[in-house]
């Protein structure tokens, strides 16, 4: 087929206005957003009737966690090795990746967060429907890892969206992570829902 | 065993086509002068004894005063290989020219070079930003980047 | 009738995306289904390997090397340490140089799985093939966790040769692991080679030329499907290839459907060379006596190796210190890519996720 000139484009406009974004971005996000666990001392101001729905909720949330797919670099290998023959994750109600974001209530980051990549996730992490989770898996999700003096290179994922459960390594193993998703269903169990019943 | 060719009979024969293009020759390489790179490169390629159709890899090294050029050209057909340099001088606005007409293979290699070492490829199609972003500042590469 | 008149559009592939292997992304210019023009955009994972590895030791910069190609770490060790061997001028016990045969064959073979497998994913049979590859795969990470303790990154290969020597346990279950595989890849032949939606998507899609692969300096299995007979085993044995007996499986077409082939006879050609060096594996040494801090003499030299993805280089520049002045990387993955513009147009645009399968990038090698 013939190629037609017109079309052939190299977008020095759309490049343009990313890297805006992108500077935006770094501008913004020089400190760590704080972990969203203050919630955990609150228990003691619930009700009763509250207590049983919050019970059902957190069961069927925890229960069927679908991560989102945010496969930057090497860790990506150990999330997927978690879901395939041998771990088998999906013994805990997870072995459905979301290739869309709004069908997922979990991001697993799993690799290095460069600039250039961190608005997409912060994206992802915005279509997501709440309520919603992240897992910062491995060193460079923590920190940046080794690649933390790089200067291309986000330290760590907390600067860009709000990390509930970190998993160290590098990359961790499928066990480690499996060890990190219960953590996140443990904490999910003791969460409760802000339902304001309207006064009949 | 790629044969590297001894750099001292190639560039011989460069000699003998453009007199005053080579500008030092030691064991390992041929040191051509930046305005004749594109002649020779073409030379090179298309003289049938040397045949040299691969562009195995580009570097640059950042050495202060100038920028050093590597590039390795390999035959597939004879089974030898030749290393090719130019030196680029000038911090601000170093520019040599692109071997992209030649092999294609140079396209994302100079792209990236000037991206992060920060050299100008005159002739080359799509000259811009590969792995950073259009508003980076500096070039890593260069050894004075903070 | 009237022709229906479409306006082209772009749509925008990636860098999230279930199949673009890691966050490429591409931006697609599409008549209809058809692509009409294709830019890729590279750099959402880039790293700064090259120049974090100017300001650490040349011990220090193998931990690095392992997060290039994530799916070869071991080749991508053997690469720099030759690299380093050949700047510094050491060389290494024959023991050691039939072990980093056997391993880097190894890696081969997993890496080329997962290539396999993700062809086959893209090919729209989600997860199934996948699984069935992963099996294998979790056998070689095995036998390299006995030998690293990691599962990925095996950070295993020191210059001048190992620091551990290979446990008791290790032959045994490689033994084990050779005997097996045959059958395996048996298998995946059984379903796979003549099956007929692997047929009718992937031969004759995306079609490499000989020359233009040769022009684009591709290398591996995308250069080997398009007809050229160029392995840096064979037509630059480094190490100790030059004692094995192999073949270099080549294609006819450079299509998608040889691309695979080339892969999975590649696998056999492996297994084929690891069991030669099992057979004549010496006792002795497996480190020769190498400072802690290496000091290579002033120069340069580009060490290479066959990697599974193409030619894998490091072009070294010493300055006499105990860091390397420059650190260049010959990637594979990124000089492979030069022609997905050229093999993807006038393609449907599910057939371009099958070209771009097909050619088995890593992103932490494209963008470093
Ligand atoms: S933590 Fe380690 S394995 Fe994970 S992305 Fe970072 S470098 Fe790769």
């Amino acid at each position: 087929m013939e190629v037609v000139q017109r079309y052939i484009y190299s977008d020095t406009e759309l490049d343009r206005t990313e890297s805006e974004a992108i500077e935006a971005l770094k501008e913004n996000s020089q400190q760590p957003i704080p972990d969203p666990d203050r919630w955990l001392d609150e228990e003691l101001e619930r009700n009763i009737l509250l207590t049983s729905l919050d019970t059902i909720l957190d069961w069927a949330r925890r229960s069927s966690l679908w991560p989102a797919i945010c496969f930057p670099a090497c860790c990506a290998f150990e999330l997927i090795a978690a879901n395939a023959s041998r771990f088998d994750l999906s013994r805990f109600g997870m072995e459905i990746l979301r290739a869309s974001p709004r069908q997922a209530d979990l991001m697993i980051t799993a690799g290095t967060l460069t600039w250039k990549m961190a608005p997409q996730v912060k994206r992802i992490y915005d279509q997501m429907a709440e309520p919603k989770w992240v897992i910062a898996m491995g060193a460079c999700g923590i920190s940046g890892g080794i690649f933390r003096s790089s200067y291309n290179v986000v330290p760590g994922y907390n600067r860009i969206v709000p990390v509930d459960v970190y998993v160290p390594g590098c990359p961790p193993r499928p066990e480690a992570l499996i060890h990190g998703i219960r953590m996140l269903q443990n904490k999910i169990a003791k969460e409760h829902t802000n339902i304001k019943l309207s006064p009949l | 065993m790629t044969v590297s060719l001894s750099a001292w009979d190639v560039a011989n024969q460069i000699k003998e086509q453009f007199p005053d293009a080579v500008s030092e020759i030691n064991d390992q390489a041929i040191l051509v002068r930046s305005e004749s790179l594109f002649e020779v490169a073409q030379y090179l390629k298309n003289r049938p004894e040397l045949n040299f159709d691969y562009l195995n890899y580009i570097s640059a090294v950042d050495y202060f005063d100038y920028f050093e050029l590597v590039y390795q050209l390999i035959s597939i057909n004879h089974n030898h290989s030749l290393i090719l340099k130019t030196r680029c001088y000038g911090r601000d606005n170093p520019t040599l020219p692109s071997l992209v007409s030649l092999w294609r293979g140079a396209d994302f290699q100079e792209r990236e070079i000037y991206d992060l070492i920060g050299i100008t490829f005159k002739g080359h199609p799509n000259l811009k930003r590969i792995v950073l972003w259009d508003g980076f500042q500096g070039h890593p590469l260069r050894k004075d980047y903070l | 009738m009237m022709a229906i008149k479409t306006e082209p559009f772009v749509l925008n592939i990636g860098p999230v995306h279930p199949s673009t292997h890691g966050v490429f992304r591409m931006r697609a210019t599409l008549d209809g289904e058809v692509i009409v023009n294709l830019e890729p955009v590279f750099g959402y994972l880039h790293r700064g390997i090259e120049k974090l590895a100017e300001e650490r030791t040349y011990t220090g910069i193998i931990p690095l090397t392992d997060r290039l190609d994530y799916l070869a770490s071991m080749s991508n060790n053997l690469a720099y340490v030759l690299a380093v061997e050949k700047l510094a001028g050491i060389s290494i016990p024959e023991r050691a140089e039939y072990l980093r045969v056997i391993i880097a064959e190894l890696q081969r073979i997993a890496s080329h799985l997962i290539a396999v497998g993700a062809f086959l994913n893209d090919c729209g049979a989600f997860f199934t093939p996948f699984l069935y590859m992963f099996r294998e795969r979790e056998k070689i990470v095995d036998l390299f966790e006995m030998l690293s303790g990691q599962r990925l990154l095996y950070n295993y290969m020191r210059i001048g040769g190992f620091t551990q020597d290979i446990p008791d346990e290790f032959l045994p279950a490689l033994d084990k692991f050779v005997k097996q595989m045959p059958s395996f890849i048996d298998e995946y032949d059984y379903l796979l080679k003549e099956n007929e939606i692997l047929l009718a998507r992937a031969k004759g899609v995306g079609i490499l030329p000989k020359e233009l692969a040769i022009n684009i300096s591709a290398s591996g299995p995308v250069l080997r499907a398009s007809g050229v007979k160029w392995d840096i085993r064979k037509v630059d044995p480094y190490s100790i290839y030059d004692r094995f007996e192999f073949d270099i499986p080549t294609g006819t077409a450079g299509d998608c459907y040889d691309r695979y082939r080339v892969r999975v006879e590649e696998m056999r050609q492996s297994l084929r060379i690891i069991r030669q060096a099992m057979e004549q594996l010496p006792a002795g040494p497996i480190r020769s006596e190498v400072p802690h801090l290496v000091r290579p003499p002033a120069g340069e030299a580009y060490g290479h190796i066959e990697a599974p993805k193409g030619e894998l280089g490091f072009y070294l520049v010493s300055d006499n210190s105990i860091a390397p002045y420059r650190c260049h990387i010959r990637a594979p993955s990124l000089l492979n890519l030069t022609a997905l513009r050229d093999m993807m147009i006038g393609w449907k645009i599910q057939d371009a996720i099958i070209i771009f399968g097909s050619i088995d990038i890593t992103m932490g090698e494209v963008d470093r």
